[in-house]
């Protein structure tokens, strides 16, 4: 289980941005947090992986705190995390990345069913390098396989969806409601995409660096839509009554 | 042949022992063995000058020529003078590396001047892997290779120098006729106080020839490393350079390409790219599970493989 207590970050500059963030993901459960851009997901996903260091609060993993371990301890405790803009390696091939991850050689069958979990083909890419030779949506899916890779019992997905293609994104759902169904990891998953709302159990909203929602789907996802279907002014800027 | 050369050979080679076909082993200036093959012809020069001429009849299907040299301790300073005229249409692999091993504070030098004569149809995989060994300073290898292709012959160079060459000057000339293609293929790693300086200089002749010259390199420790490639189309072609270099703590580069156009129709590029190891990078495989260490050498191993 994953708990986040009073977590808060701040820019050197003295900006803040998050405040008193607190959460919990439960085991096997699948927690999306969602919320507009800028508003934080980002820098709390860098924050629980330990790609950032909190200015204050504690970060608990299975009971332990891990607020002072490095990226590396915490990989190896089981927190897998997926960036939002892939990686790209000269001389670094997918099978190499995947290898890595799953920390041992992989077979054929591995490669293909870790591959085909994001709509990639094993015979096609194995071999194919992670540099520019790739689109922006393949190094999106081989970024996600490397996390599955990991088989760990907390992964990180930060916009998932950004750049896949509709029947990949269509194929992930399904792996997270595998891998959810199978209670193998507990998913933590920054989204905006509706599809994804609407299969998790637990939503989060984060805004301008604080917690402004969390409960179950059933009681947030219904507020988030009707929220949308009002249009607001950019600036939040109240319109005139006549 | 002396043990320091059998383990030179087996760094620099797939020797095991011996060698399957024809080849020549070079060891302190001096023949530690030779073979030639029914296709492949290995003598002695005859004009005076220390080295070899390989002749490799036309047509002749995938066999390999082994011709490695070894310097196995200080105060040697060897010249070889090396000429491969590969008959038409042949098809084979040519391996060529270079061992130098110094333990004391003498120099070591290898300087081999190798020429390339590809008659049309041509096909060359020309493998030079260097490598220095022992505790010495002064280990030092300076290859000078002149390449001649006729029509649609086709070179691919692959060389390797991975630490332990104090100082090394490589210098790679290349003249193309119609339809001639050359690619180059560049790994080097240096740490300490190493230099390491790649000159290229192709000139593209002849009408859709081409040239791809890609030169991966690590600069780690104290070293130096200089590359300068030079590509001239004076034809309807295409020619392409790349220098991608990695800096680690005190290490330099310096990279300078230059493209000579007098043609319309030639196409030439060059990319070029020097820079540490990108944190997001390191911060990748370190969420994977590996520490900086870790991934720092997985992808320095990576970008040199």
């Amino acid at each position: 289980m994953l708990t986040v207590e009073h977590l808060a970050w701040t820019l050197p500059d003295g900006n803040p941005i998050l405040s008193d963030i607190s959460l919990t993901a439960k085991d096997g459960k699948l927690v999306v947090v969602t919320g507009p851009n800028g508003g934080g997901k980002t820098s709390l996903a860098k924050l629980i992986a330990g790609l950032r260091t909190p200015t204050s609060g504690r970060i608990l993993f299975n009971g332990q705190d891990i607020s002072a371990l490095d990226i590396t301890e915490r990989a190896k405790l089981g927190i897998a995390y997926a960036f939002q803009q892939p990686v790209r390696f000269k001389g670094l091939t997918v099978r190499d990345l995947l290898e890595i991850a799953a920390g041992h050689p992989l077979s054929e069958d591995d490669l293909c069913e870790l591959l085909g979990k994001v709509g990639l083909c094993a015979d096609e890419y194995v071999s194919r390098e992670l540099d520019s030779g790739l689109s922006g949506g393949e190094m999106k899916r081989v970024e996600i396989a490397s996390v599955l890779a990991r088989k760990a019992p907390l992964c990180i997905f930060d916009e998932p969806e950004a750049g896949i293609d509709l029947w990949s994104f269509a194929r992930l759902v399904e792996t997270f409601q595998d891998l959810r169904a199978t209670r193998q990891s507990t998913l933590l998953v920054i989204s905006h995409q509706e599809r994804i709302l609407s299969i998790a159990d637990e939503i989060i909203v984060v805004a301008e660096g604080r917690v402004r929602q969390a409960g179950p789907r059933a009681l947030i996802l219904p507020m988030l839509l009707a929220d949308e279907s009002t249009p607001r002014c950019p600036l939040g800027k109240e319109r005139a009554t006549v | 042949m002396n043990h320091i050369t059998e383990q030179l050979l087996g760094l620099i080679s797939d020797f095991k022992g011996s060698f399957q076909g024809a080849f020549n082993i070079r060891e302190d200036g001096q023949c530690a063995g030779r073979q030639s093959s029914e296709h492949i012809r290995i003598t002695a020069k005859s004009d005076g000058n220390p080295g070899l001429d390989i002749h490799i009849d036309a047509g002749t299907q995938g066999e390999t020529v082994y011709i490695p040299a070894c310097v196995t301790h200080s105060d040697v300073n060897d010249l070889v003078y090396n000429d491969f005229f590969v008959g038409a249409g042949a098809d084979v692999t040519i391996v060529a590396g270079c061992g130098v091993h110094a333990d004391n504070e003498g120099e070591a030098r290898h300087n081999g001047i190798h020429r390339f004569f590809l008659e049309e149809g041509a096909h060359v995989l020309y493998q030079e892997k260097h490598i220095g060994t022992g505790s010495g300073r002064l280990k030092r290898i300076d290859p000078i290779t002149d390449v001649y292709l006729k029509e649609n012959a086709v070179l691919e160079m692959d060389t390797v120098q991975l630490r332990g060459v104090d100082i090394s000057e490589r210098r790679t000339t290349g003249k193309l006729d119609r339809g001639a293609k050359l690619i180059v293929r560049e790994r080097i790693l240096t740490d300490g106080e190493e230099y390491a300086k790649t000159v290229f200089d192709v000139v593209l002749d002849g009408e859709d020839c081409s040239t791809d010259v890609v030169s991966r390199s690590v600069a780690k420790g104290q070293s130096y490393q200089e590359f300068i490639s030079s590509i001239h189309g004076n034809n309807r072609c295409t020619g392409h350079s790349a220098c991608d270099a990695i800096l680690a703590e005190h290490g330099r580069v310096n990279a300078q390409p230059a493209l000579e156009a007098a043609h319309l129709d030639a196409q030439l590029i060059h990319e070029a790219a020097i820079g540490k190891i990108a944190g997001e990078q390191l911060l990748k495989l370190q969420t994977l599970g590996l520490t900086a260490e870790e991934a720092e050498e997985r992808i320095i191993a990576g970008f040199l493989k």
